[in-house]
This record gives C-alpha cells, structure tokens and sequence, in this order.
C-alpha cells in the first residue's frame, strides 16, 4: 500500500472523476438544450450539474492526492 | 443482512416479477454501468500480480489500514439486498428498521473492535473456525467450516439470482444475462487479486453506494417539505405517528407494525444476532483480520461503527419519503404492496393471464382503494402493483435522469458483485484452510494452496450459479437458506463467547454446545412451520411475526449453547492454562500499543460512537 502502488483511493478518485465529467456535461447539456428527461422530478434544480460537479471536484482531490508514485 | 443482516428477516425479493421494467437505461448510463465493470477487471488485474503468497491471497497480505478494514468491514454489510429489502421495510414499518442498524450492529461492532479484536487477531488465525480450532480442537472446527463454506455458497446463489431479478425488474434484463455478466466479472476480479480484491471493490462499493443513493433523501426531503413536511404528511396518510418511533410502541407486540417487543430487540438482536453476526461471521470478521496492525485492526470496526449509524440516512428515510412521494400515473398516491399480492396479480411465464380470483383475494388483505382494486383486476394500463421491495428503486427512478441513473443503478450492481465476492473469497479462505489442508492435504506447499484457493473461487462461482437457478426454480428456497444463515449464527457466538471469556471451556464441550444449539435452532423451525401453535412457545406470542421468532429462536439457540458449554466443561477436563495464552481472557498476554494522542485512542472513539448512538435513540424514542 505504499511507494508506486496504486491505492484503493486513487482508483476510487479515477472513477469519481469519470462519473462526475460525464454527469456534469450532460448536466449542461440539459441546461443549453432545455431537453428535460420525462418523468423525472425536480429537473428545476439541475442536480446533474451540482452533483456532476461535486463529484468531479472529489475525483480530481483523491486522483491528486493519492496518484501513484507520490511520497 | 444476508449476507450478512438480510437474513435478520428482510423480505425476500422472490416475487418481485412485473410486467414492464421501471426505467430505460440510455446509452449514458450504459457508459456509467460498464465503466465500472471496466474498472473492477482492471484493479483484479492489477493485483494479481500481489496476490502470490497465501497470505497476500487469504489476508491481503495482512496490510489494510484501519480506514480500509472499517470501510470495508461494513461494506461487507452493505449489499443491495439490504439497500432495497430495509427500504421497503421502513416503507412498512416505519422508523422501527433503523433497529437493525443500530442497536442491531453498533454495540457489537464496539464490543468486537475493543474486547474481541485482540485475540483473533493476536492467535493469528486465517479464520474464525481456525480460531475454534485453536480454543476447541478439529470437530468443532470442521463443523463450523462446512456449515460455513455451505452458506457461503447459497448465500452467493441468493446475492446473484436477487441481482437478477432486480435487473429484470427495473430494467428487463434477462435473468441469464444478469447472472453470467456478474459472475464472470467476480469469477475474474477475486480470482486474480484474492481478498485484496474483493476488499477494494467493496470499498469502492460503498464510495458508489452513497454517491448512486444519497441524493434520493436529499431531493426527497426538498419536495416533501423537510423532516418536519415529511412527519405532518405521514401522519396525515397513515393516521399514526408510530412510524417515527423506535422504542416507544414496542411495549406489547400488538401494538407496532412490526410485531415485536423490545426484550425480542434487546436480547435476541441487539445482542445475539447482532454479536453473532459482527463478531463470529468470518465474512466480515476476515476484513479486520487483514488490517496491518492491532491497533488497526480494533479501530476499524470502531470507524465502520460511524458509517453504519449513518447508513438509514439513504435506506430508511427514502423508505419513508415512498410513504408520501410515490404516485401512480394518474397522480393518486401509490400504495406498495407484499411480494405475495404482485405475485398474485401478475401472470408467472408459464400462464398468459392472472389468476383473476387469487388476485381479488390478495388484494382485499391491503389497504388499497376498491375503485384501485378494480383496475388491477381489469389490466387498465398504469395500474401495475409494486411490492415494498421496490421503494428504493422506485423514487431513484423519480430523481434520477441519465446519468445519475446509471450511477444508483451502478451501486446496486456493485452492492450485489460486491456482496457475491465477500461469499466467494470467505468460502475460500475457509475451504482451503479449515477443509482442504486438515482433512485432504496437509503438507502441500504456499503456492500449492493458493491454487487452491484460486480453484476453489472458479467452483464456488460455479456452484453459486447453480445454486441461483435452484433459488429461481424453487421460490421457497431462499426463505430457508436464510434461516440457514440464523441456525448457525447463535450456537456459534455462545461457543465463541464461551471459549473466549472462560478458561475453564473444554473442546468437548465447545463442540457439543455448538451441535446440539445447531440442532435445537432446526428443531425449534420445523416445530414452527409445522405446529404454527408452538410460536406461543418460541417466540412468546401465538401471533408474533417470522421476524419476531427469529430474534427469539436466536436467544434460545444461544442460551442452550452456552448451558451445554457450561454443564459439559464441569464434567470434563480443561486444557492447561499455559496453553491458552492468546485464545482467552485472563490467560493471554496481550502486546503493548505503541503510544499515541489521545485522539487517536481506539476507547476515546468507541466512547464518541457510544455517545452518538445513544442520543439518536433517544431522539428517535
């Protein structure tokens, strides 16, 4: 778990950060196209792009904080 | 708790078959669901290459943190059988289910982390049946084993054909499908990188877990007006406020949905399911067994302790919220109903229609509107039934658009792999160390051992696989399998607490206590299910409910195992106690802790945990 390992909390940063740029993009694809899934509610508040963003932000401080080779 | 706590009685999800899938995935979240089977090939892959030696196979090498171990510790817990049946079991009975997250884990996680810890880890033991291999010699170790290994396997079988059925349901996947796609990716992910492995993806499983179902409660809350919204519109529709207390109504079986009273909580789950299950069941206790020191390995069921307190947050509350927020297309609001009237009212694939009759008669036993009734009866289109097991996907498709969907639907699917890789990396670690090496093989080499181990998984996955399609062929099985689960789980810990606390424990009378607690838990299930009189008996109550006779069926398994271990001790002779020295208290010399601040003192948090947990029970009473 130490040295030029990959950790556990990289891989899980790596997965947040895909998740979030993929969310977060559709999120403003939504916005700019005014195109709203049917059926789902609360498409007022724009959670794919608060949540997008949130879990980018989190992906991008664990791939950092924990990418491999850092001491 | 099955694995692990779904066999505390969550409903099973057998007749969960209806006629059209919730939701359609778009090609987003097909994008969101393979990355992650990408990435769990790819870390198996990537540790294959430290998954050599036994110990690297078996133990991770025995180098977790104790953030790891305790992530992954309630993780193991954490399956979507557990997500979706406690959902829909809030949905039933209100705040009542947070029991089995909190006194029905907390006390024991703590008692384990700081009382229990020191010997299983400080004994070395690989496993809990190798641990009673230690304290009461090879019978009641083998029969510890087998029984385990035996429900390792169907509990897999179990955690597979519920994926599939869950795919089926929200989304139309085809069964076979579901099964062989989550098989072949655990088959590929544990085989390569061993425990490490299965403990990685369930703590990237949790990480999944909250960020697929958090936002349910979050946007739940925003439009039922907050907590206090929510409580006014509940008691408005249900004309109670029982469902927002957790101790209060449990005074007389009567008189709480759930058909319980509190000494059946206190004594037979918060404390003997609740200790068997956190402190002898070796799929969660080998998390912790492979923490890189003592000190880890008592802080970390200390830290998973802090995350289960908050896991009602996204299982109980969306429960609760489908109380209020689920409508049905014309606006009304949605009744869930029991698996037994879905099943009634939908055609099963060998007939094109429903039984008409057997419908009316399931739903006249439910609340729902006559005028309602009536169209199910009629097939008038938008009248499809769900059952309370569909609570929690129900509201994820409510909230969650492309994407986001793919995400909640990524954590179910990583809750149930997950779930099926702790089954098949615990069954290994005890079939080739507890089976294979004592009774066929005892002087293989390392290398030989983790082809064992590494065959044995392919097998198990196999076998898991078979077992799944015996569990989709004959539905009653899987209520047994989990009563498998609790014939084992009480015996265990009063031979465990026995040896552990007591130096005067014989092997004789450690295994005998733990075969006849076996024998009299079956005795006292058949005794039910064929004389439902005896559950006056059993459970204290002539109508108590099967999850009120589990809890007391598990207090009296215990009680008669530990009678057994006492009467039998006195009557045969003890081991020396020099020869106890790391297996029981009293008798064993535990190692010095290195110094740290206070605030990283395993008690100092412990006491926090304590502190929390008591005043959430006080604040929900």
């Amino acid at each position: 778990m130490h040295g030029s390992e990959i950790q556990i909390w990289f891989f899980i940063g790596l997965l947040l950060l895909i998740y979030g740029v993929l969310i977060f993009g559709y999120g403003i694809f939504e916005l700019a196209t005014g195109c709203y899934p049917a059926g789902v509610q609360l498409t007022s508040l724009h959670t794919p792009i608060w949540w997008g963003g949130l879990l980018t932000a989190l992906g991008v401080l664990y791939c950092v904080k924990f990418r491999p080779g850092r001491a | 708790m099955v694995n692990c706590m779904t066999h505390l009685a969550s409903p099973a999800l057998l007749a969960f078959f209806s006629t059209a899938p919730m939701a359609h995935l778009s090609l987003l979240d097909m994008i969101v669901i393979a990355v992650y089977f990408g990435m769990v090939i790819w870390i198996g892959i990537y540790l294959k290459g430290r998954s050599n030696t036994s110990e690297e196979f078996f133990m991770a090498g025995r180098e977790m943190t104790a953030w790891i171990a305790g992530l992954s510790f309630v993780s193991a817990n954490l399956g979507s059988l557990e997500l979706m049946g406690w959902a829909g079991a809030a949905y039933q009975y209100g705040i009542l289910a947070t029991h089995w997250y909190w006194i029905g884990a907390i006390p024991a996680m703590l008692f384990l982390g700081l009382v229990m810890m020191p010997f299983y880890y400080v004994s070395k033991t690989h496993s809990v049946p190798g641990y009673l291999q230690l304290r009461y010699g090879e019978h009641a170790r083998i029969l510890a084993a087998i029984s385990f290994a035996m429900e390792m396997i169907l509990m897999s079988g179990v955690n597979m054909f519920a994926m599939a059925v869950v795919m089926k349901v929200v989304l139309g996947w085809s069964l076979t499908f579901s099964i062989l796609i989550s098989a072949v990716a655990v088959a590929i992910y544990v085989t390569l990188g061993g425990l490490r492995s299965a403990i990685f993806n369930e703590v990237m499983q949790f990480v999944l877990i909250w960020g697929g179902a958090l936002l349910v409660p979050i946007l739940g809350l925003v439009q039922a007006g907050g907590w206090n919204g929510l409580k006014k519109q509940i008691i408005s529709n249900m004309h109670s406020d029982s469902y927002f207390h957790m101790w209060r109504d449990t005074g007389h079986f009567a008189s709480n949905p759930m058909g319980t009273h509190w000494s059946g909580i206190v004594l037979g789950l918060g404390f003997v399911i609740s200790f068997g299950y956190w402190t002898t069941d070796f799929l969660v206790v080998q998390r912790v067994l492979a923490a890189h020191n003592l000190r880890a390995a008592r802080m970390a069921p200390v830290i998973g302790s802090f995350f289960k307190m908050a896991v009602p947050f996204i299982v109980i509350l969306p429960g609760l919220l489908g109380l209020v927020l689920l409508q049905n297309p014309d606006g009304s609001r949605m009744q869930l109903v029991g698996q037994d009237v879905v099943k009634s009212c939908t055609a099963d694939e060998s007939a094109s229609q429903m039984d008409a009759t057997g419908c009316a008669a399931a739903m006249s036993k439910t609340t729902l509107p006559a005028a309602y009734q009536q169209k199910v009866l009629t097939g008038a289109a938008g009248t499809e039934l769900h059952s309370y097991n569909d609570a929690l996907p129900l509201m994820m498709v409510r909230y969650m658009g492309p994407g986001l969907l793919g995400l909640g639907i990524t954590a179910l699917i990583a809750g149930f792999m997950s779930g099926m890789a702790g089954n098949v990396s615990a069954f290994s670690t005890v079939w080739t160390y507890d089976i294979y090496k004592p009774l066929i093989n005892k002087k293989g080499s390392d290398s030989h051992y983790v082809l064992v181990g590494r065959w044995s998984i392919l097998i198990g996955v196999a076998v898991s696989i078979g077992a799944g399609y015996l569990v989709q062929h004959a539905h009653g099985i899987m209520d047994y399998v989990q009563a498998l689960f609790s014939f084992f789980i009480a015996p265990l810990l009063g031979a465990i607490l026995m040896g552990m606390f007591w130096k005067r424990a014989t092997a004789p009378a450690g295994f005998l206590g733990l075969l006849i607690g076996i024998i009299s838990s079956v005795s006292m299930f058949v005794w039910v299910k064929f004389d439902h009189a005896a559950l006056g008996i059993v459970a204290l109550y002539p109508d108590a409910t099967d999850m009120a006779a589990n809890l007391y069926r598990a207090w009296w398994a215990f009680s008669i195992s530990v009678i057994v271990i006492f009467l039998v001790s006195l009557v045969t002779k003890p081991k020396p106690v020099a020869e106890l020295n790391g297996l029981v208290y009293g008798a064993t010399v535990l190692p010095k802790e290195e110094w740290v601040p206070f605030y990283k003192r395993v008690w100092v948090w412990a006491l926090l945990a304590i502190c929390i947990f008591a005043a959430l029970n006080i604040l929900f009473w």
